[in-house]
């Protein structure tokens, strides 16, 4: 059900590919493949209409690419125009002249009112502003307590009262003054967009505290419905940006493209999991991509950049560049993989993989065992793992408490890693020069060392490697620099040892 | 070559490594993780840990006024609301599709603003196909050419898919500690749920004592201390942040020694793909399993704006506490969990119980016919 949008335009493509070039037909054709992609990942189906017409004018006008396949085209196109319609400014708070800025948290019940105002509130501060929490949720039980809670947590000063949540709101205001606090988020309760009495009391409290930034809190995971509340809350309290919540779930989050239309006013944040630290600046791109089942590389990336200090990353270069894979090197990257989260979500984040290695339950503590063993190997038995003869290895399974089973298909996986290494090094060496010659001329230069992927990469867990990395999703990715160049990948090694499971 | 890409293939090159190294061995893996838990000696019952409300009712002084107002029933009508009176005026968006094609011939776009009017209900695009599938073979078997008569069988085959061959009951064993779990994603309404029970239950004559396990989110237990309190039933909870396995143990050991009929543990919300999270959940499980025949229910609560998410939520719980069925909340807003068919269709999880409103009586049995009916007639 969840098959990315590429892996089905492939489908519909290997019939044409033949021809190689889009006609109007197929793009009709293409078009419901679309419209399909974008309702099961939850945009609204009015949304997706005027999307799709969209995304149709631009793919009969568009100039045909040479480089790309019709499949790769399309997913670019739709890719470009997701990017296009969320995009804006993200991020960005209205700050005002006169201080305090005001900033109104608003949106349905267990969205994540009170939870964001926290995180914003100590993003705030980690800029060196100085925000008051006011809490104006009256309605929910504890609620007002959750945000005090959460006040002290980061050390920010609150400020709610048992009264009723216009004045709470109006106080909230003046004791921000009080505090000479530059900053104030008011968390209001949870409404339906239908519920009258409540949207007017809302649009009391923003006529009372006149919010510099009225923000919609909706939850990543909301259905068709995500229109219908946007544009109530929208009329009733201009809003003036978006926060999407719980992100770090598996849902596609089509809803942030149905508020974007319906509002058309930016995406500012993102909320990327239960701790008040994850959140972040929305990233339209990402969201596009998440869209579309294409993996999250930027984010994988961007982590990768913040776990890897300077000198691993130039050993992991080296090591690319050398084929010279020992493990040592391994071990170390191992422990840095370790850093970057559960393996399952960065694997999650990697486009293109199969859906056997997607649904594939890897456990963290597969991490630590493997790490066990190798850690019972002597530094010469690291450098050369050729030498872990038979009773060696019985002596690693013992030390590591593993099996002698488990330490061969270490070794053997292993074994293949390090051929294919060696094979990526010196095809890296030959790509990169003709990278370059081709970034001269600028452009994308990324799709042609993209294609042959794509078309010949070997199927199955083959292609998790490098033919993985290859695939159309990518492709349209291809912004990243010199990435066509570890593109032609594919063919060579693969993971044919890979069991499946 | 761009660092990030080599950080990522080596990423790539570990992932291939690691999985390949212990594939072999997956079987042997979940019996370690299933392997229970070394005897855990019994938790001190810390002195003020396990609270019985009624002496602490000082700390909520709002309370009493506060439950007049949540148990009073407008309408002065008992317990249970009607679903369909409760919903008939939200549901303009489904109704007017229907009534856009009645009087018409059958043609394609009959069957296209069906469609849209399932897929605007959340009902997801496999289940509005096979929905729509159906329709179309009874058209063509009965050579029926009206519009009207569409509709009609629609209306049938959504029926069908929620057969009430299902038991939507919410079980207990008389004279016995009944255990009904709540699980589900965060900011659903499970905290809610269990506040509502508790206090239906509690007004019915039953003994009810809550467990609250959700020790991350802040001020959760306190929540769940005032729906305690206005419900008048007992409540076990601990420090946040505290060991949720222990305060399901501790109540678990309090209700029995209380002789408690019904026992409602409520848990931290969790992402469903959060491994570590899910098997902190499959443990709470196992602490009630431990005392044979107590656990009733395991109910999923979703919220009714969920999109094809839900799905996925379902299937994931379903497999790491194995649940019993599903409460359905904030039906009142124009949403119409359309996912539950797609729940009920692929996993044959009932929905129990639905949410349509703020007060105590808002939680009503799930009538299946009624919530075609509100989808239809709205």
């Amino acid at each position: 059900m969840f098959d990315s949008l590429s892996d089905r335009l492939d489908g519909i493509f290997s019939r044409l590919r033949s021809r190689g070039r889009l006609t109007e037909k197929d793009v009709d054709e293409v078009a419901r493949e679309i419209r399909q992609a974008l309702l099961e990942a939850d945009v609204n189906v009015k949304v997706a209409r005027a999307f799709i017409t969209r995304v149709k004018d631009a793919a009969i006008g568009a100039n045909v690419h040479e480089a790309l396949n019709p499949a790769q085209q399309i997913v670019k196109i739709v890719h470009d125009e997701l990017v296009a319609t969320l995009g804006g400014e993200t991020g960005k708070l209205v700050v005002s002249s006169k201080p305090p800025t005001v900033i109104l948290l608003a949106g349905l019940q267990g969205s994540g009112k009170t939870t964001h105002a926290g995180k914003l509130a100590r993003h705030l501060k980690s800029q060196g502003r100085q925000p008051l929490l006011v809490g104006a949720d009256l309605q929910r039980l504890a609620a007002v307590e959750q945000l005090r809670t959460l006040a002290q947590r980061i050390d920010v000063p609150f400020f709610s009262e048992d009264s009723d949540p216009v004045t709470v709101a109006r106080k909230g205001i003046d004791e921000a003054r009080r505090l000479g606090r530059d900053h104030v988020i008011v968390d209001t309760a949870g409404r339906l967009q239908i519920d009258a009495d409540l949207m007017d009391e809302l649009a009391r409290v923003r006529d009372a505290v006149q919010p510099h930034n009225t923000l919609l809190v909706i939850d990543a995971m909301t259905g068709q419905e995500a229109v219908n509340v946007a544009s109530a809350f929208n009329e009733t309290i201009p809003i003036d940006g978006v926060i999407i919540t719980k992100i770090d779930g598996d849902a596609r989050g089509g809803a942030a493209l149905s508020v974007k239309e319906v509002v058309g006013k930016p995406i500012l944040f993102a909320g990327t999991g239960e701790k008040l630290d994850e959140f972040e600046v929305f990233h339209p791109d990402r969201m596009a991509g998440r869209i579309l089942g294409m993996g999250d590389m930027l984010t994988l990336i961007e982590k990768a950049e913040q776990t890897f200090d300077e000198e691993q990353k130039a050993r992991a270069e080296e090591i690319m560049r050398e084929g010279d894979f020992t493990l040592e090197d391994f071990l170390d990257q191992l422990r840095q993989v370790k850093k970057m989260g559960p393996l399952q979500n960065v694997i999650g984040m990697l486009p293109g993989m199969p859906k056997e290695i997607k649904d594939a339950d890897i456990d963290d503590r597969e991490l630590g065992r493997v790490e066990a063993i190798i850690c019972s190997m002597t530094p010469a038995e690291r450098a050369k793992p050729n030498s872990i003869n038979g009773s060696r290895r019985t002596r690693i399974a013992l030390g590591s408490g593993t099996s002698t089973g488990e330490v061969n298909n270490l070794l053997k996986q292993f074994g293949q890693m390090q051929q294919m290494m060696k094979q990526m090094g010196v095809m890296g060496r030959v790509m990169q020069k003709k990278s370059k010659k081709n970034k001269k001329k600028g452009g994308r230069t990324t799709a042609k060392g993209t294609k042959p992927v794509s078309t010949k990469s070997n199927p199955g867990l083959g292609g998790m490697g490098a033919g993985g990395l290859g695939s159309p999703g990518l492709g349209d990715l291809g912004d990243l620099g010199d990435f066509g160049g570890l593109g032609g990948l594919g063919g060579p090694g693969g993971f044919k040892g890979l069991p499946k499971r | 070559m761009d660092t990030p890409i080599v950080v990522m293939l080596v990423v790539l090159a570990i992932v291939a490594i690691v999985a390949g190294t212990f594939a072999f061995r997956s079987r042997g893996r979940i019996e370690t993780t299933i392997e229970p838990a070394p005897a855990r000696p019994p938790a001190p019952v810390e002195p003020g840990l396990v609270d019985a409300i009624p002496s602490d009712a000082a700390d909520v002084p709002a309370a009493p006024v506060a439950a007049i107002e949540l148990f009073e029933e407008p309408s002065g009508e008992p317990v249970k609301a009607n679903l369909r009176s409760r919903l008939g005026k939200t549901r303009a968006a489904f109704g007017g599709y229907l009534r856009a094609v009645a009087g018409r011939r059958i043609d394609d776009e009959v069957y296209d603003e069906l469609e849209e009017a399932l897929l605007l209900a959340d009902v997801g695009v496999a289940t509005t196909n096979r929905l729509l599938d159906g329709v179309r073979a009874q058209v063509s078997a009965n050579k029926v050419t009206d519009a009207d008569a569409v509709v009609a069988m629609l209306r049938g085959e959504i029926e069908a898919m929620l057969s009430d061959s299902v038991d939507r009951s919410l079980r207990t064993t008389p004279d016995q500690l009944s255990v009904w779990m709540f699980v589900g994603v965060n900011g659903v309404g499970k905290t809610t749920t269990i506040g509502k029970l508790a206090a239906q239950r509690s007004r019915a004559g039953g003994s009810v004592m809550l467990a609250a396990a959700d020790t991350f989110r802040a001020a959760a237990a306190e929540q769940l201390t005032q729906w305690a309190a206005r419900a008048g039933v007992d409540i076990v909870r601990g420090d946040e942040g505290a060991d949720p396995g222990a305060i399901v143990f501790d109540a678990m050991a309090s209700a029995t020694s209380k002789g408690v009929d019904l026992l409602l543990v409520d848990t931290a919300g969790r992402l469903h793909n959060k491994n570590n999270l899910m098997a902190e959940l499959e443990k709470l499980r196992r602490i009630v399993d431990r005392t044979e025949g107590a656990l009733h229910e395991v109910l999923l609560v979703i919220d009714a704006t969920t999109g094809q998410n839900g799905l996925q939520q379902a299937k994931q719980f379903a497999e790491a506490v194995d649940v019993t069925g599903s409460v359905l909340t904030k039906l009142d807003g124009t949403a119409k969990g359309g996912i539950v068919l797609a729940i009920q269709a692929e996993l044959g999880l009932p929905v129990k119980v639905v949410g349509v409103g703020e007060t105590v009586g808002d939680l009503i049995e799930f009538d299946p016919a009624e919530f075609v009916a509100a989808l239809f007639e709205g």
